[in-house]
């Protein structure tokens, strides 16, 4: 069977022949099934927005290959089959609701009508249909943000990219845009590789957390987390507490190993 | 309810214009009543001008002298010579406006495009500007009575407009530019993820995101446009215009000292006008984008 994201001896060096090369990411292997949720957690510089971007082909690896359901990278990418979210909701200012949904599909050559219904669609999906003649400016941030999704999902890709895509809201529309986008995927059967701060938020979302460590980065470790069904109750169970706390005994692993070998820790 | 509040606003800015005229009148009879006739220096240089009726004619001579009939005898008034002369020379402006919207958004376009060109070319845009309309006007005319398109001949306001179109370019290729390039990084990742081509890009995002920088630079190239077309008329000999008008008229000077003033006052309402175009443009064009960003 193929996978929806196969990821090979990934090794990524930034300013690669001059005198300050950065090893970005070293030896990634990662095999991602098909309508798997997969979190990236790691501290800032540990690459896992480069990951992201390496799946997305928005850059080339130094060596090692990516492949998207069983197509190159850039195969993938022209043929549509990953949406992206960034923490910035990135909806243009000039355009209302529906034609920022639509704009992707603009970009593919949709005709009118067609696209119209399923942004329409994409709307509904994120309950957000009394908005779609409204401007991006006119909403909040957690809006947005669900906006931005529905304009990732519009043209149906099978692959959800999302950097950091709650990053900048409040706790509460935190949690809510959570529960959402785990309705929504399930709704849309979607795979996504979810970046992310937030050790709660990886363990609620996903199946798998892959915590990363950094200079240069890599996998520290694969948590699976396995809590059946989510609602808000498994906020609160102590099996949900079990795995926050693997996962962060996962991220402070390193940590031990770096002190104890004299790496670099601040 | 946001409508009311901008005609209330609409009304007390044109209150204020109003105002600030009354203003400049009130101001220039009092100068009149206590500046020295022959003019005056101010540590040794001479600053004051003359107060005296031949240089500065009094706000109700120039005024009512618009009613008056250009020459002794001629049958039309000096309103509606400065009228015609000034609807001549708005519609040079405005050509050498598109012009150099025209010039100078290609140009931005190319730059934003190629890092290389914008390297290449954006000082010599800057040079572009220093060369004295004076020294221009000439070659502009001699090149273009050389040009033949198919039935096209050169027409002498044509030449004007590309002078006024010289000075209109350069702001629009600076703000055409600096909009072209306003997409954040996020935006531009956005495009690429969609495997968009450069173009449907520069359409759907770039082109959309200038706007808002368009706008001032247009103004700017609108009052660049009048100044240049007045000069243009007057480089060039071209007549009809008020430029043509403005070195009439103060020929007479001595003997009718008023008349000039008309003609320098229907070369600034020209400007007034060039502006409220393109203030209602912007009225259009910013419709539906968050206000903040045109505070």
């Amino acid at each position: 069977m193929t996978h929806a994201v196969e990821i090979t001896g990934i090794r990524k060096v930034f300013n690669e022949g001059r005198t300050n090369p950065v090893v970005a990411l070293d030896d990634i292997n990662l095999a991602i099934a098909d309508g798997e949720f997969i979190s990236l957690i790691g501290p800032s510089g540990c690459g896992k927005s480069t990951l992201l971007r390496l799946v997305a082909n928005l850059i080339d690896p130094t060596a090692g290959s990516v492949r998207v359901n069983g197509k190159s990278a850039a195969d993938a990418r022209r043929d549509g089959d990953y949406g992206m979210a960034f923490q910035q909701s990135g909806l243009f200012d000039w355009r209302n609701v529906v034609r920022n949904v639509e704009l992707p599909l603009e970009l593919k050559g949709w005709e009118k009508a067609k696209r119209r219904s399923r942004a329409l669609e994409m709307l509904d999906l994120v309950k957000l249909t009394d908005f779609a003649n409204n401007y991006p400016w006119e909403l909040s941030g957690g809006m947005q943000q669900r906006v931005a999704i529905a304009r990732a999902l519009s043209f149906s890709p099978k692959l959800l990219l999302m950097d950091e895509p709650f990053g900048a809201l409040d706790e509460m529309t935190r949690e809510h845009m959570q529960s959402e986008l785990i309705r929504i995927c399930a709704d849309t059967g979607s795979t996504v590789i979810f970046v992310t701060h937030s050790i709660p938020e990886a363990v609620y979302l996903s199946n798998r957390v892959v915590v990363m460590s950094p200079r240069p980065g890599r996998v520290a470790a694969v948590v699976d987390v396995d809590l059946g069904p989510r609602s808000d109750d498994t906020r609160e169970a102590n099996r949900f507490f079990a795995k926050v706390t693997e996962v962060r005994e996962a991220l402070r692993g390193y940590e031990h190993t770096d002190a104890l070998t004299g790496g670099d820790m601040r | 309810m946001g409508a009311v509040r901008i005609d209330r606003n609409a009304i007390r800015r044109s209150l204020l214009f109003v105002v600030s005229l009354l203003l400049l009148a009130v101001l220039w009879e009092a100068y009149k009543l206590v500046g020295p006739e022959a003019g005056g220096k101010i540590l040794g240089a001479r600053l004051l001008p003359k107060a005296e009726n031949r240089s500065m004619p009094h706000v109700w001579d120039m005024l009512s002298r618009f009613g008056r009939p250009e020459q002794r005898g001629s049958s039309g008034s000096v309103f509606m010579a400065v009228l015609a002369g000034g609807w001549f020379t708005f519609r040079i402006a405005l050509a050498g406006l598109l012009l150099g919207l025209a010039v100078g958004f290609a140009l931005a376009v190319v730059m934003a495009r190629f890092r290389i060109v914008e390297r290449g070319l954006l000082p010599w845009l800057v040079v572009s500007q220093t060369v004295p309309l004076i020294a221009l006007a000439p070659l502009v005319v001699s090149w273009g009575g050389r040009l033949h398109v198919g039935s096209l001949t050169w027409q002498k306001w044509m030449s004007a407009a590309v002078i006024a179109g010289f000075l209109g370019f350069f702001p629009l290729a600076v703000g055409g530019l600096r909009g072209l390039s306003s997409p954040p990084p996020a935006s531009v990742e956005l495009l690429d993820s969609y495997a968009a081509t450069w173009r449907s890009g520069l359409i759907k995002v770039r082109i959309p995101a200038a706007v808002p920088y368009l706008v001032p630079s247009l103004k700017l190239a609108g009052s660049a446009a009048v100044v240049g077309a007045v000069v243009a008329e007057i480089s060039t000999g071209l007549k009809g215009g008020i430029g043509r008008l403005i070195i009439e008229y103060s020929r007479e000077a001595t003997a009718d000292p008023a008349k000039v003033f008309t003609a320098v006052f229907g070369a600034a309402a020209i400007g007034l006008a060039m502006s409220a175009l393109v203030a209602v443009l912007d009225r259009y064009v910013s419709r539906n984008r968050p206000k903040e960003m045109f505070a």
